[in-house]
């Protein structure tokens, strides 16, 4: 009999296929055997992994290739298994040595302030995983069958690269997050995804169907619903095609409004495949990535936004301020141990606290600007006082600029709008623009962290709360002749897009993968509608 | 049998971090004699050819980077591994 489980749609997508469960190795325990024994049959897991793991490197390309070969290399390096080799020597079984000589090592990544090697633990688990895995018997899912929807509590990324994709297939979990690293490799790569269903995933069997549209899963479907998914998929399948071919082109809505639709970047190597007429410029760069090991070298952070007002050639190209802190720490500048991150020192509050790392930053911009339309844009600003405080700082900077003869211009300054109390006194503001962050924004607004998948469903930018606040901006905005443009994730989501431009805004920015989709739903929108079509 | 050294400057943006310690411990293994790195003259040394142990190390951007090897084939290897490192891994 046909069930629909409800839960949150991650990727977008249709997709049907025979449930595959993917058990994580949680609390199991092994029953220990001689040491002899226990050595064999860690030596056979490690042996049989790396085995599946240089099997995947070869099908991969880029990062995912990058993963799975640092992986290959570390299994195949005694030193990773030495301690755990000497614990099953004092007499401990195969899977607990494993265990703890893995934690001792993750805990060794993870204790370190360089942010590149913390993000390693997340290989060092998959590892770990992998062999205990082998260790219990449990099938690796590059075993699964092409087409396979795959049924979990959760889902390792490594696993979700394991998987042979070529032949559709989709992915229900019991718990995840739309904002998950799997969640994200799953919209790059096309393959629905619906996360949240709770403790029901256990009972999915037989053949499902995957809706990533309205985040729904169909156990047991009828034929006729089957025929409707196929159907779906055949027709979302061709307007994705439909929406490629036209990502160049300007986006208007059926009547005729023009909408920008910029692009929002961590560095250059995110324009790589981008030509930059197919869009309206920069509507985001953020900066922690890029200035992370160069707070203080000028030099090089003019180089770097050189090189973005090179790429983008007369079109605006717009900078975010370092907006460390939240989830962004930079070790020795953020503070750590902060009991709620999200609402302590970042953004404008930890710059201006640090006058001297910022001007370094204020400066490269400004001689940047010098080469083309560049905008400042201060993140995390409250207070009217704090965009004075840094236009202040940035006027300095242009005196001893222009005193030093260097050739610098002076940049458009203008604010993000994410902290609520800020969206409500926007007329406070003597912004150049404003730009509505509307992942904090929302998660502030409605008091429910970006990324708890228990509260997922609550950080809706929809709320009619949150969309009264991006409509008081946009109103703002329009009567002062200031842009207001929005940067976040719901700039690119279909099933927000229709409800941002009717609050008013009439500029998003939105990530170079979501170029096409955004502005084929932009283009679905009439606006000479009093009320959505559908 | 005689130990050479050599020192070199990580100038690469991420320092030994995961691809760099592969490339650099596949080039070191391409040699017979045995190779140690340290980011201090002093030490502790670390086994080359091992990127469980050079991850260990944690070397970050703007360390110096001391090398030690023997053997044969010492000079060559020592030479290779300088050249990976200061070519920045062919990364940037």
């Amino acid at each position: 009999m046909e069930r629909r489980l409800p839960g949150l749609a991650a990727s977008r997508g249709l997709a049907f296929g025979p449930a595959v469960t993917f058990r994580a190795v949680g609390e199991l325990r092994r029953v220990k055997g001689t040491v002899a024994s226990e050595k064999q049959a860690l030596a056979d897991a490690v042996a049989a992994s790396l085995q599946a793991v240089m099997a995947l490197a070869g099908s991969l390309e880029g990062e995912a290739a990058d993963i799975v070969g640092f992986q290959v290399a570390l299994l195949e390096d005694d030193a990773l298994t030495e301690s755990a080799y000497a614990a099953i020597d004092r007499g401990m079984p195969a899977d607990m040595a494993w265990r703890q000589a893995m934690a001792e090592e993750i805990a060794g990544y993870e204790i370190s302030d360089d942010l590149y090697f913390r993000a390693r633990s997340a290989d060092l688990a998959d590892i770990c995983d992998r062999v205990l895995r082998h260790l219990f018997g449990l099938p690796e899912l590059t075993q699964a069958p092409g087409g396979a929807v795959i049924v979990g509590e959760d889902l390792p990324p490594s696993a979700f690269l394991g998987i042979d994709w070529s032949q559709g297939g989709g992915i229900v979990l019991g718990s995840g997050s739309p904002s998950s690293h799997v969640a994200m490799l799953a919209r790059g790569r096309g393959v629905p995804m619906v996360v949240g269903i709770g403790s029901e995933w256990q009972a999915v069997s037989g053949t499902v169907i995957v809706d990533g549209l309205e985040g729904l899963v169909l156990t047991g479907p009828s034929n006729e619903s089957i025929e409707r998914a196929r159907r779906q998929a055949d027709e979302l399948g061709r307007s994705r095609s439909e929406a490629e071919a036209r990502r160049d082109e300007a986006a208007l809505t059926r009547d005729g409004t023009r909408i920008a639709v910029m692009i929002n970047v961590a560095g250059l190597a995110d324009l790589a495949d981008l030509p930059a007429k197919a869009c309206d410029g920069i509507g985001l760069t953020r900066t922690e990535f890029l200035v992370e090991h160069a707070l203080r070298d000028e030099a090089r952070q003019f180089e770097t936004y050189a090189g973005l007002l090179r790429w983008a050639a007369g079109r605006p190209v717009t900078i975010r301020t370092l907006d460390a802190g939240g989830d962004k720490p930079i070790s020795g500048y953020t503070i750590a141990g902060e009991a709620n991150p999200f609402l302590g020192l970042r953004g404008i509050r930890l710059s201006l606290r640090h006058p001297e790392i910022f001007r370094v930053q204020l400066r490269a911009l400004a001689r940047a600007a010098a080469l083309g339309p560049l905008k400042i844009m201060l993140p995390m600003v409250t207070m009217a006082q704090e965009l004075e405080q840094a236009r202040a700082l940035l006027d300095a900077v242009l005196a001893e600029l222009a005193a030093e003869g260097v050739a610098h211009s002076a940049p458009a300054l203008g604010i993000m709008v994410e902290v609520p109390a800020a969206a409500m006194a926007i007329a406070g503001f003597d912004a150049a623009f404003f730009s509505i962050g509307s992942n904090d924004l929302t998660q502030y607004a409605t008091a429910a962290a970006r990324d708890g998948s228990e509260v997922a469903t609550y950080a809706d930018v929809l709320h009619p709360g949150v969309l009264a606040m991006i409509g008081h901006v946009a109103r703002h905005g329009a009567e002062v002749g200031r842009e207001v443009s929005l940067c976040g994730d719901a700039g690119g989501d279909p099933r927000a897009i229709a409800a941002l431009l009717r609050a008013g805004v009439r500029a998003v920015s939105v990530s170079p993968g979501l170029l096409a989709q955004a502005k084929a739903a932009i283009r679905d929108v009439d606006l000479s509608e009093r009320k959505p079509s559908a | 049998m005689q130990e050479v050294t050599a020192s070199v400057l990580l100038t690469n943006k991420v320092g030994l971090h995961a691809r760099p310690s592969v490339k650099l411990t596949q080039t070191a293994k391409r040699f017979g004699s045995r190779i140690e790195v340290a980011t201090s003259a002093a030490g502790p040394w670390t086994d080359a050819k091992s990127p469980v142990k050079i991850m260990r190390v944690k070397a970050s951007q703007g360390e110096m980077l001391h090398f030690k090897a023997s053997g044969e084939d010492a000079p060559a290897a020592l030479a290779a591994l300088v050249e990976i490192v200061a070519r920045k891994f062919d990364e940037e």
